[in-house]
């Protein structure tokens, strides 16, 4: 097991015509991720040459669906478009088979689009968006696995560590961290660094929660929100397996948006100091540095009895 | 994307909201003018820049730093008032709870006509990240630091959650109002207000719309004495009208220039300046050179994607700062393979003929041949494995003197 999508999971990729599309699809199947199509609109019937796999190209989501039965979508579709696919895509997976995961990787999607795209996926209690603005979600199998965004496959290796972050590279050192201990993964999530999105902190503590392959929890979080505070309340009453944590952003001025849409300090709210006392609160041991996860991660496995 | 407060209240004005007439003016003589034509006994005149806390804040002299006067906004009662106000005003730099020490040079003055205030109410709309919804906040308590109402007595501010596509439903609206215990027809004035400033906001994709004070007169009409709107820069591609808007003397020069090169910049106060790919690993750079003794100078995050072209264009801003006194580059190739970065990293370095200090630290893709390149290049480039130690090396090298 790990959470949400299978090491076989097939995946659909949205814009799979388009650079970024194809050059992630190519990436993908280099990994071993079981891409079995893709959409772009007015493009359906021609195939895309992802090298080991020519992928067939449908116009719409409902038809790709149809025809492959996948379990996930990644979308690689413009900001301006991105809202209208996450919408086709939740429409699609709740109509043809009643659930379905859709990974957005898509920066800069305006904050309303997400209202209106989050707002609508949520009518489908077993549709999942991850994202957007994240680097999606991965699942490492021992050979391959199911490499589903632009996360560098070849750092992963399975194993039982559940990982969850708001930032791409930092979910990186994370992933490097635990493999400096030997510890593999089971899922990698990164949830994305955007005010409005999808799955939260919450939804994958839960998940790793339930998972019987997953023994820790990384979780990486960082200024803006108050989301860490929320899961570290959480972890304080629900999680029985460890959690360590980093929080990005200690020195961080107020006000300046820090790369991320969401990663801001508004009204004195948001900051790291306030999240990691709250994470410390909720047990949750904080590495200073991301160069530490490893070893905090280490011996919170000791403090309980896994290694 | 930050607009002034006259164009904030021209955007209310076309869309028929209650706002009292004003001027936008550079001048002292336009202040006259606009005094003259406005027909007011008592007018405000209002320093314009984009930071709240003007009425509190203090005027500078720029460049003797004399104190000029207190409050960057003022009652004038006469055409004199409204003359030494605007004298001490514009030219000057206004320093408030939100601008910082350095404070803001004060350009734009907003002269605009009294009105007889019975209360003053506070009223916000944004966009609420937990329920994912746009957000009204409302209190009876306006004209104050809304955030020591939120954190002192928080059962004073009324919310109400608005579906985008449903609007702002009449009953919703009234409902607030009853709150606000506004009566007879402050509550239809009210109404007409806050359901248009939610129209506002969804039309224009608005990040914020605050309005602190919204008053209600002695005659119970509702008024929007004050406007602080802010846009979502995600959206601004479908609203031209509203970029026009922009006022780049607002902003920080150096982030202007690395926005258009797609860099992610802020300047800050350091002198080890950072070049980093990701966000949230760009702020953990910063933080960790803090935790290891240094001051950060910047945050800089170059992108997922990021080129040879942009290493360069990155490295010219950083170098532009005059504190900067050594680089620390810490990039995680995924995508992005290290091997080109070190090939950018020497091209830049050679082109901008760096002489400070600089710590490189590759992982991920390709990392072996990107360490090689740097070390096989004869050029005095220091390489770290872990971001601990890369920091560590640049605080030594900068001499740690934060």
């Amino acid at each position: 097991m790990a959470i949400w999508v299978e090491e076989d999971a097939k995946v659909l990729v949205q814009g799979i015509t388009g650079n970024q599309g194809t050059f992630h699809a190519t990436k993908m199947v280099e990994y071993g991720t079981n891409i079995v199509g893709g959409v772009t609109p007015r493009k359906g019937g021609q195939t895309v040459d992802l090298g080991a796999v020519q992928a067939p190209v449908w116009d719409t989501m409902g038809e790709a669906i149809e025809a492959t039965d996948a379990d996930a979508s990644v979308i690689y579709v413009p900001p301006r478009f991105a809202g209208a696919a996450i919408i086709e895509a939740a429409d699609a997976f709740a109509s043809i088979r009643g659930n379905g995961v859709i990974v957005c990787i898509t920066e800069g999607i305006p904050t309303l689009d997400m209202v209106k795209a989050a707002e609508h996926v949520a009518k489908y209690p077993d549709v999942r968006l991850i994202g957007p603005n994240c680097p999606g979600i991965i699942t490492p199998g021992e050979t391959g696995g199911a490499k589903i965004g632009i996360m560098p496959g070849h750092i992963h290796a399975k194993g039982r560590i559940g990982i969850v972050s708001k930032s791409g590279t930092l979910t990186y050192e994370a992933v490097a961290q635990a493999m400096s201990i030997d510890e593999g993964q089971s899922t990698c999530v990164g949830i994305g660094g955007d005010p409005v999105n999808g799955t939260g902190f919450i939804d994958c503590l839960a998940a790793f929660e339930n998972d019987e392959q997953t023994a820790a929890v990384v979780m990486i979080g960082e200024i803006g929100g108050n989301a860490e505070e929320e899961a570290a309340a959480w972890v304080a009453d629900n999680m029985t397996k460890p959690v360590v944590g980093f929080v990005a952003g200690m020195t961080a001025p107020p006000g300046k948006r820090m790369g991320h849409a969401g990663a801001i300090i508004s009204g004195g709210k948001g900051t790291a100091a306030e999240k990691v006392a709250a994470m410390e609160a909720a047990g949750i041991r904080c590495a200073n540095d991301p160069s530490e996860i490893g070893a905090v991660l280490l011996e919170s496995l000791k403090a309980a009895r896994l290694r | 994307m930050n607009i002034h407060e006259y164009q904030g209240k021209q955007l209310f004005r076309e869309a028929g909201l209650s706002v009292q007439d004003g001027v936008h003016c550079m001048s002292v003589e336009q202040a006259l003018a606009a005094y003259d034509s406005l027909g007011s006994n008592v007018v405000a005149v209002k320093s314009q820049i984009h930071a709240g806390g003007r009425g509190k804040g203090t005027l500078y002299h720029p460049e003797s730093g004399d104190l000029i006067m207190e409050g960057g906004v003022k009652i004038a009662f006469s055409r004199e008032d409204v003359e030494k106000y605007a004298e001490n005003i514009l030219g000057n730099i206004l320093v408030t709870k939100q601008t910082g020490s350095e404070g803001k040079m004060v350009n734009n003055l907003y002269v605009e006509g009294g009105c007889n205030i019975a209360h003053e109410y506070y009223l916000a709309i944004l966009v609420d990240r937990e329920e994912k919804m746009p957000l009204i906040m409302a209190s009876k308590e306006g004209g104050v630091d809304i955030e020591e109402v939120a954190e002192n007595t928080p059962e004073a501010i009324f919310k109400i959650y608005v579906d985008p596509v449903a609007g702002l439903q009449q009953a919703d609206a009234e409902g607030l109002a009853k709150s606000l215990g506004l009566t007879g027809k402050a509550v239809d004035s009210f109404v007409e207000n806050v359901t248009g400033l939610f129209e506002l906001f969804v039309s224009k994709d608005c990040s914020m719309v605050e309005i602190n004070p919204m008053v209600r007169t002695e005659e119970d009409e509702i008024v929007l004495l004050d406007a602080k709107v802010g846009f979502d820069e995600n959206a601004l591609f479908r609203h031209p009208d509203i970029m026009e808007l922009r006022d780049l003397s607002e902003e920080e020069p150096t982030e202007v220039r690395a926005k258009a090169a797609d860099l992610s910049y802020v300047k800050l106060d350091g002198n080890i300046g950072c070049l980093v790919n990701g966000a949230g690993l760009a702020m953990a750079t910063m933080d960790v050179i803090k935790l290891y003794g240094g001051e950060p100078a910047n945050f800089l995050d170059v992108g997922g994607g990021a080129n040879e072209e942009q290493v360069t264009t990155a490295f010219g801003i950083i170098m532009e700062d005059p504190n900067v006194k050594g680089i620390l580059v810490n990039i995680f190739g995924g995508i992005m393979r290290c091997d080109i970065i070190a090939r950018g990293v020497i091209a830049a370095t050679q082109t901008l003929e760096l002489e400070d200090p600089l710590v490189v630290r590759l992982v991920g893709t390709n990392f072996e041949e990107g360490r090689r390149i740097l070390s096989e290049s004869g050029l005095n480039i220091h390489t770290a494995e872990t971001l601990a130690e890369g920091a560590k090396k640049i605080v030594e090298l900068v001499g740690g003197e934060a």
